[in-house]
């Protein structure tokens, strides 16, 4: 009894050491920090978690693909920890690295690395994309929608699948055009481009467009304002952006998502393994705010319903990337 | 003492290393004509440069009509009275002679205004002068003496009153230059000061009342034209004295070598700039090509040598017969033996980034005394350079001394020790000279003659006519991608070359040849 | 002779050195200006470079890079080619790295596999670079505007190649899958240790050596053979290469193809070399970089050489400092190497004349 008691206190004060010593780092997706967007959202919780606890966050912000192993074995050299790793292409490194540090803690964002010591967080973006498609459907008075995705890579036709389930799911006859903005890394960052896009979907007929694109949205929400018609935002709420014509966005809640891993190592409870957040861990959803709300009200009832259903089960959504193949 | 128009005091003007200029001064009266002349290099050009104002003097004063002056640009030069017609024409080839000569003095921001203007004061000149000239025709399409007429004008609208002429005569025939010397005489009697650029001590002779001359970015003498003698300028100008002659045997040629029948060559637009061209080159003989430069020599030259694809004829050589459905390039054409020093050394007879060592295997590097296995044999191309420099007194003598950076002669030099030591049986030669000092002119001719001498076949194209006279056993003339004559050397003379240069037996018949 | 001498010395050696400088000046002015301490900064950029093996070792990684595709860009620029492609030309090798290690990977030994797979990386980048060499050749268009088109093509072509045929299902990554182990070449500690000597671990690996040959070899063929006499020939002057009977035609498609294969050797670097698999965008950055490195190194295997490592040092350093000082972000990285293409490229000649004013009084007066 005498010994268990003496364990319990050392636990006690061992994560209470952890707390103090706690040096969190993060090292970023290729792109920029301050990308209105993904690597944007990370920052936001890293930021809040700083604002709360007042300790520094470690940062770093890549430049090619060799820098990222560099740097998360140099945030792990150092002692950073817990250290994020943003990003899918930074799996290959993160294992790498993790090997060489198991008693450091290390979450990766957006995929999957079967390490002991390494948190993969996931999100279920069909989800959300589903419910936006959805809601693009019921709003849609020409039977058309759109969707303009960054750089053609699987994660993003993950998007543009579940979007296309959900308009489906409402209006089984209904149009989705569906373009990406290029191949290369630019395509994160290209908003004229975006524009461009979005105003030949417009002239084709759509009039909700969704943008899953990064930088490269900001032109698809002006053009939309431009022609008086509903885009749709990506990531973080980016409702504020085009208020009006902002007719929600897809949330995916990668600053909980940091900010929850830092909190969680503070506590003591953080754990290895693979999260995936869905609608019903509250990792994927659609904004609400006062920008909208006018706007969405009508449709809230059934949202609510196709929300409801997504979470039981009774409605399956399909993920692309099972099979890399958008059929259901 | 005359009143100077133009007086240069102490000038000097150094480029990097090079001292181009020396304590130049000189002066030049109102209403003469004075000669400048000097080998190429020797600074002339700079000279004239600083006066125009493109230059400015580290050191030194200019003087116009006694008042001491700064000329910072062209314009400044214009403003106070001194006109300068360049070698190459500063024209607008598209525009009019009319729009030529408003160009930059407009006088107003419609043209029309202007125009009236300038027609009238161009049709005092003209007629003060003899400078007649078309107002409405496309530079273009005029001849180039006529557009050399256009740019005196030009000078005389802007109220030039030194006129300075560089190398003025280099693109004309003997009839069109001595049409220049008129106009040039006309233009002093009414008290216009010019200063006359060139290399042809004949026409100093001619032309000047005084005559200064450089040498080594150097004024070495001043001279009374009438006291003094064409072989004492080329004296002072090369700095020793001359010996004039080539070592000529007296031999009759041999076997025909090449044999040329209706060869035609058009240039991009279809139009020919060669056309039907029939001659023969015979073991130990030089056949001089003559004509004003742009007839059509350097196009033969060159389809002669595998370089330029000719469309009509044949091309008999080394019992090969080829036509324009088996071209050949020069690389072939040097195995059947042929050797060909180009017209322009720069452009084509030298890669000037090389070294002098590997500019001298230029089109002889896959001949196989320069390799060695994979590799460029090159201890064996600096031995083989080395002992040329020495024959043909290329200097300096390094090897690995940079192309250019080797006087004009000496670059010509390379080339032709080249050539003329690939021990080829025909040889096609253009503008040996071309750029050449005076001292290198006699030892480059005397090598194309031993050449000859040793029974080799030559073809020579020049523009220079006593060049042509010197060398030729037989002279043809090309005017307008024709040949407009032949001429043996016994009967050659500068009248009846000039007259089928021009394409003009008929001396009523000026007909432009560039037309 | 002795002003040949003094010129030599000058543009080979002190220009290149001041221009560098006065990149730096302007560097420790942009520094202040952002409130970093230019002394700490640069302790930390060359500590970061060089203080360290693992830094050592990602400077020399980097370094391999910069000298393919420099050596690539110089030799197209010695027949007076210009080309951009590098880039592209690096993607495409990739994929023949990745078809012979994925295909043939677990049939061959390494011994043959690792020659085939570097032999397909340049055949894969020559072939890349032969479509605008004919283009240029033989149709006339202009080098600069196709090989940067083919930039844009091979990054499409790539994307579409990892998103729809390599990449496994259920990875988001758009990579394919692990080459076998085979398909790697020795890292730098692998081959250090095989003569008893420790090394870090880093990205370095054997290319570097290859990126070494390949420096002699260039030097080699362009100064000592006829085919580089030909193509230098070509490159100074297209008419006397004419006059030469040389086809200037076969010599542009020559040095494209060897530019393009050097090129191509950056992704044995960095696939057969580090990421062991084919991963999207391996080759951002270094083909134009490649540009830069060329340009600084006068297009001479040793300048490219010596250019490659200081840009390498660069990246390396750079990352270093973007690590250590938070305000400097990766920009300001990109701005430093900004200013040394600067000066040593754009305003190459800006000290020429006043120095050589300089030099000469110096001569005269000793």
């Amino acid at each position: 009894m005498k010994k268990c008691l003496l364990a319990l206190l050392l636990s006690s004060v061992s994560s209470l050491a952890v707390a103090e010593d706690l040096k969190p780092a993060i090292v970023y997706d290729l792109g920029t920090k301050f990308d209105k967007s993904f690597n944007e959202g990370v920052s936001n919780g890293a930021k809040r978690f700083t604002e709360e606890t007042k300790l520094e966050v470690r940062e770093f912000e890549p430049a090619n693909d060799s820098q990222i192993e560099q740097a998360i074995r140099k945030m792990a050299s150092r002692g950073s920890d817990p250290i994020i790793s943003v990003g899918f292409s930074q799996a290959n490194a993160l294992t790498a690295v993790a090997k060489e540090f198991p008693k450091l803690s290390f979450t990766i964002i957006d995929s999957v690395v079967d390490q002991p010591n390494v948190r993969s967080v996931t999100f279920k973006e069909e989800q959300g994309s589903f419910l936006v498609g959805a809601l693009a459907a019921m709003v849609s008075k020409t039977g058309k929608v759109g969707f303009v995705g960054g750089q053609d890579i699987a994660l993003i036709r993950k998007f543009a699948c579940g979007y296309e389930q959900g308009a489906k799911y409402i209006k089984k006859d209904i149009e989705v055009f569906q373009n990406m903005t290029g191949s290369t890394g630019a395509a994160w960052n290209n908003p004229s481009k975006g524009g461009e896009l979005a105003k030949s979907q417009f002239d084709r007929g759509a009039d909700v467009i969704f943008a899953a694109a990064g930088g490269t949205g900001i032109g698809v929400y002006q053009a939309a304002k431009d022609n008086g018609k509903y885009a749709i935002g990506v990531d973080s709420n980016q409702n504020h952006l085009q208020p009006g014509t902002m007719l929600t966005s897809m949330i995916k809640r990668v600053d909980n998502a940091a900010y929850d891993t830092f909190k969680a190592k503070m506590d003591g409870s953080w754990k290895a393994g693979v999260v995936s957040l869905g609608l019903a861990e509250k990792g994927v959803g659609w904004a609400v705010d006062e920008h909208n709300e006018a706007l969405v009200k009508p449709y809230m009832e059934k949202m609510a319903e196709i929300e409801k259903g997504i979470v039981d089960g009774s409605i399956k959504v399909h993920d692309y990337m099972t099979n890399n193949k958008c059929e259901y | 003492m005359t009143a100077c128009a133009l007086e240069l005091i102490g000038i000097s003007k150094r480029f990097g290393l090079v001292k181009a200029n020396q304590d130049i001064s000189l002066c030049v009266p109102s209403g003469t004509i004075h000669g400048i002349i000097g080998e190429n290099g020797a600074g002339k050009s700079t000279l004239m440069s600083i006066i125009y104002g493109f230059y400015q003097a580290d050191s030194g004063e200019i003087r116009i009509q006694g008042q001491t002056v700064k000329i910072h640009d062209s314009k400044q030069a214009i403003a106070l009275g001194i006109g300068m017609v360049h070698q190459h024409f500063m024209l607008v080839d598209e525009f009019t002679a009319l729009e030529n000569i408003m160009l930059g003095a407009e006088g107003g921001a419609l043209l029309h205004e202007g125009e009236q203007r300038v027609r009238q004061r161009l049709a005092e000149l003209s007629r003060l002068y003899g400078l007649e000239v078309p107002l409405d025709i496309p530079v273009n399409q005029l001849a180039v003496g006529v557009q050399q007429r256009i740019e005196i004008l030009k000078t005389l609208y802007r109220e030039a009153r030194i006129l300075i002429l560089d190398e003025p005569t280099g693109v004309l025939t003997p009839q069109e230059a001595d049409d220049l010397f008129k106009i040039l005489r006309t233009l002093k009697a009414d008290g216009v000061t010019i200063l006359l650029i060139t290399h042809k001590l004949r026409e100093i002779m001619a032309i000047t009342d005084q005559v200064s001359v450089m040498r080594q970015g150097q004024m070495v003498a001043h001279r009374e034209t009438a006291a003094t003698s064409m072989p004492e300028l080329a004296e002072l100008m090369v700095g020793r004295k001359i010996r004039q002659s080539v070592d000529r045997h007296e031999q009759t040629a041999g076997q025909v070598l090449l044999n040329v029948r209706d060869l035609t060559v058009r240039d991009k637009q279809g139009i020919p700039r060669v056309n039907q061209v029939s001659l023969q080159v015979a073991a130990g003989e030089i056949v001089g090509i003559a004509g004003v430069s742009g007839n059509g020599q350097s196009e033969l030259l060159q389809a002669l040598a595998g370089i330029l694809p000719f469309n009509e004829g044949e091309i008999n050589f080394a019992g090969q017969k080829l036509t324009p459905q088996q071209p050949v390039n020069a690389a072939r054409m040097r195995e059947l033996g042929l050797a060909h020093v180009p017209e322009d050394r720069h452009r084509m007879g030298l890669v000037l980034p090389f070294a002098a060592y590997q500019s001298s295997i230029l089109g002889y590097q896959r001949v196989g005394k320069y390799n060695h296995g994979l590799t460029l044999n090159d201890p064996a191309i600096r031995t083989e350079y080395t002992d040329r420099a020495e024959q043909f007194d290329i200097r300096p003598r390094d090897p690995f001394l940079g192309s250019n950076n080797f006087s004009g002669g000496n670059q010509q030099k390379i080339v032709l020790a080249r050539e003329i030591g690939a021990d080829p049986q025909l040889l096609l030669v253009g503008q040996p000279t071309r750029g050449v000092d005076i001292g290198a002119i006699e030892f480059i001719h005397q090598h194309i003659m031993d050449m000859r001498n040793e029974g080799k076949g030559i073809l020579l194209v020049s523009v220079e006519l006593d060049e042509i006279m010197t060398l030729s056993d037989r002279i043809l003339v090309m005017c307008g991608g024709v040949i407009t004559g032949e001429v043996s050397r016994e009967q050659a003379n500068e009248q009846i070359l000039g007259l089928l240069m021009a394409n003009a037996l008929d001396p009523n018949n000026q007909q432009g040849h560039s037309a | 002779m002795k002003a040949a001498t003094l010129n030599k010395f000058l543009s080979v050696f002190l220009l290149p050195l001041l221009n560098i400088l006065t990149a730096f000046i302007f560097t420790t002015i942009l520094f202040l200006v952002i409130g970093i301490d230019p002394w700490e900064a640069a302790k930390i950029l060359v500590q970061g470079a060089f203080g360290y093996e693992e830094g050592i070792g990602y400077t020399l990684y980097y370094t391999t890079n910069f000298i393919f595709t420099g050596l690539a860009v110089a030799i197209a620029f010695h027949a007076g080619l210009f080309n951009i492609g590098g880039e592209g030309q690096a993607y495409i090798a990739g994929l023949g790295v990745s078809l012979v290690a994925l295909g043939l990977g677990s049939f061959l030994p390494p011994w043959l596999l690792l020659p085939l797979a570097i032999l397909a990386a340049a055949a894969f980048g020559a072939a890349w670079a032969a479509i605008p060499a004919y283009l240029q050749a033989y149709r006339g268009s202009h080098i600069v505007i196709t090989t940067i088109m083919f930039n844009f093509l091979a990054a499409s072509l790539m994307v579409y190649l990892l998103v729809n045929l390599f990449s496994e299902p259920g990875q988001g990554m758009p990579a394919s899958r692990a080459f076998p182990e085979t398909a790697s070449l020795w890292t730098w500690q692998e081959f250090m240790a095989a003569f008893g000597i420790e090394f870090a671990a880093s990205p370095l690996n054997i290319s570097l050596i290859l990126a070494l040959v390949c420096c002699v070899a260039v030097w080699v063929f362009l100064w000592k053979t006829r085919w580089g006499y030909e193509l230098r020939t070509v490159g100074a002057n297209p008419e006397a290469a004419i006059y030469a009977g040389i086809n200037p035609k076969r010599i542009v498609m020559l040095a494209m193809l060897l530019s393009g294969a050097l090129a191509g050797f950056v992704a044995v670097n960095e696939l057969l070399g580090v990421q062991h698999r084919l991963v999207l965008g391996f080759n951002t950055g270094y083909g134009f970089a490649g540009i830069a490195v060329a340009l600084m190194g006068r297009n001479h295997p040793i300048g490219v050489m010596l250019a490659a490592l200081l840009f390498g040092a660069l990246y390396q350093g750079g990352a270093e400092l973007a690590f250590e000082i938070p305000s400097v972000t990766r920009d300001v990285v990109v701005v430093i190497q900004g200013l040394i293409i600067l000066f040593s490229g754009a305003l190459e000649f800006m000290y020429r004349a006043p120095l050589q004013r300089w030099l000469l009084r110096f001569a005269r007066e000793a």
